[in-house]
């Protein structure tokens, strides 16, 4: 060790805690998944939560716009008495225009789970 | 209406339906291919086969019937079975596809690792599928008497002969062809005829279903009602009704069975949204029927067969050689809904049968093809046996059994981690001895009144959450069975395929 207090590299680098946890922990997280680690099971968490939560929107949206109706309807007698292009409301309602709003909202449901997986393979892929 | 042309409609049909079987056997080889054709069918096949096989009996017949006899309420049966799609798009049909089993107990086994789990499973799968089947072979007799005259049981055998050769010689390969053929058969059936009757009724100055009352028919208020007006807990049965059929589809096993032949999760999903468009597109059309029936032929009603109403129609608006034509094209897209429905049910039954049921001495394609025999004769034993229950009311029950066991096993399942073997098989045996104790009630004939009747007839809406709450309960109770392999399970059910990750071991 000499006395000079002023160019000694070696000795700051080694005893640095800071730069050596700031740079090179790059996680593998395929290998984090494979392992069952901490890292591995938030990054599983995070995809099922994400898929998870938009199941639960599409069927909130299901209940509110379809399944809610005979609900509707008794709170709201008159709706009984609306007539939409010569036919009752009910009728256009539950005969027609569920099945094109059904295929609708799966069609956008299938598009954002395939982002969200989409995500999800960025993530493992990128490390 | 002359019974020749019947005649000759089912007869093409199901020479047709033998000769496209014949065409996918070339193609079958393996014991794969029995069951799950290889997992090699595209999605616009895929879809074709699925809706072929979906639309049943309940939904060529059963729906014009019921809207003609009961009104505007009934919808919910059709709007029902195309939202329970949605409900499975969601939740099952991806980590379905990518559980990489075969069947419903397949399923349960690889995920909760406990072969209790599995021979329950198999109990469910048969009796949901015998409770589905023998509707369709009551269905057929109906219609066969209805054109031709015949005997009841002539159609349920007739569709019974046709479905066990085809399965017996190709299995799921070749009814995979079979069934995209009569999806577009069936819609054929119908959307030609009613355009016919929609200018007869427009030549009629298009008088309104809604202002129809008359001897035996529902008072125009009732019929145009939107809640059950007819039952006397209108609320209670509309909800039940709509449970049972947003939760049912996922859990009948003709409908699980079909994701397995997906190439990945991926495409089962683009191949659910599909299915949905075409069921969209097909269920516009049988209330049309209805409402029309109630015009032109309110007596079928009275007489109890408001079934056939789609059947008679056509020969009745239209008159002469024309309309008998087009009844018989009517004729042949019920006898298509019989036969691809009931090939579905025997695929799923004898797969379950011949995996579970049949010693291990017996396995492979010849297993399968005994299984067949076996998942085909009995239902039609019932279903010439016992009384009709009524097509609606039977397929009704199959998707309330359906909903109260395979939907919360499969939803909980798939996104519950804690879900135990125990918490599964007691949330099946309490959903299914609940439902089937309604299933019974309703097969003996028994009568109730208030809300007993309305109870046991509409099981879904208590037997569902008493299902989902045992299952959660007995799962929290037994927090130590976790099964070992849960974390590769998971990955294995919820991440895409190209990603390279740790699975486990698939179960086949």
């Amino acid at each position: 060790m000499s006395p000079e207090p002023t160019d000694e590299p070696r000795r700051t680098r080694v005893t640095s805690p800071r730069s050596a946890a700031g740079r090179s922990r790059r996680v593998n997280v395929p290998s984090e998944i494979d392992a069952q680690t901490r890292i591995g099971e938030i990054y599983m968490t995070s995809l099922l939560r994400a898929q998870l939560r938009l199941a639960l929107l599409v069927i909130g949206a299901l209940v509110v716009l379809v399944a809610g109706l005979p609900l509707y309807f008794l709170a709201f007698p008159a709706l009984n008495d609306v007539v939409v292009l010569g036919m009752p409301l009910a009728w256009v309602l539950l005969g027609f225009a569920v099945y094109p709003l059904l295929v609708v909202v799966a069609w956008i449901y299938v598009r954002a789970a395939e982002r969200n997986e989409r995500d999800f393979a960025d993530v493992v892929e990128r490390s | 209406m002359s019974s020749t042309y019947g005649i000759v409609a089912v007869t093409l049909v199901s020479l047709a339906t033998l000769a496209i079987g014949a065409y996918g056997w070339r193609f079958s080889r393996t014991t794969s291919d029995f069951f799950v054709a290889s997992r090699s069918v595209r999605p616009a096949l895929n879809a074709s086969a699925i809706g072929g096989e979906y639309l049943s009996a309940a939904s060529f017949l059963g729906v014009a019937g019921l809207v003609l006899a009961f009104g505007t309420e009934m919808l919910w049966y059709p709007v029902g079975w195309t939202a329970g799609y949605l409900v499975l798009l969601v939740l099952v049909a991806a980590p379905l596809r990518r559980s990489g089993a075969y069947t419903l107990p397949d399923f349960a086994e690889a995920r909760l690792e406990s072969r209790t789990v599995r021979r329950v499973s198999s109990v469910l799968v048969v009796a949901i599928g015998w409770l589905y089947l023998m509707p369709q072979f009551q269905g057929a007799g109906l219609s066969l008497g209805t054109v031709a005259g015949t005997e009841p049981w002539v159609g349920g055998v007739i569709v019974a002969v046709v479905v066990l050769l085809n399965v017996m010689s190709g299995g799921m390969r070749s009814i995979t062809f079979v069934q995209a053929f009569q999806y577009w058969l069936k819609l054929t059936a119908l959307l030609v005829p009613v355009m016919f009757l929609l200018l007869v009724w427009a030549g009629d100055g298009a008088p309104e279903p809604g202002r129809a009352a008359g001897a035996g028919r529902l008072a125009d208020e009732v019929w145009s009602s939107l809640l059950a007006s007819t039952s006397e807990h209108p609320m209670y049965t509309t909800y039940s009704i709509i449970i049972a059929t947003f939760l049912g589809t996922m859990g009948l096993p003709h409908v699980v069975v079909r994701f397995y032949t997906n190439p990945d999760g991926r495409t089962a999903r683009r191949t659910t949204l599909v299915v949905l468009g075409l069921l969209g597109l097909f269920y516009l059309l049988p209330p049309v029927y209805g409402a029309l029936g109630r015009i032109y032929a309110p007596d079928l009603v009275g007489g109890g067969r408001a079934d056939t109403v789609v059947l008679e129609l056509p020969s009745r608006m239209v008159g002469g050689v024309g309309g008998d034509l087009l009844s018989a094209l009517t004729t042949a897209g019920a006898f298509a809904a019989f036969l691809s429905t009931s090939s579905g049910l025997t695929i799923a039954v004898a797969g379950v049968l011949s995996q579970d049921v049949m010693g291990r001495s017996f396995r492979g394609v010849r297993a399968f093809q005994a299984a067949a025999v076996v998942a085909v004769a009995v239902p039609l034993l019932l279903a010439v046996l016992a009384d009709g229950v009524g097509v609606a009311r039977a397929v009704g029950l199959a998707f309330a059994v359906a909903a109260s066991t395979f939907c919360p096993l499969l939803v909980l399942g798939i996104w519950w981690r804690r879900l135990t073997d125990v918490g599964a098989i007691a949330g099946l045996a309490v959903g299914g001895g609940l439902s089937g104790m309604a299933v019974v009630d309703t097969l003996l004939r028994n009568t109730h009144s208030g809300w007993t009747g309305a109870l046991l007839s509409h099981p879904a809406a208590w037997t569902v959450p008493a299902a989902f709450a045992t299952m959660v309960v007995f799962s929290l109770l037994t927090p130590r069975r976790l099964p070992v392999n849960l974390s590769q399970t998971m990955v294995r059910l919820h991440t895409p395929e190209d990603i390279a990750l740790d699975r486990g071991p698939y179960p086949l």
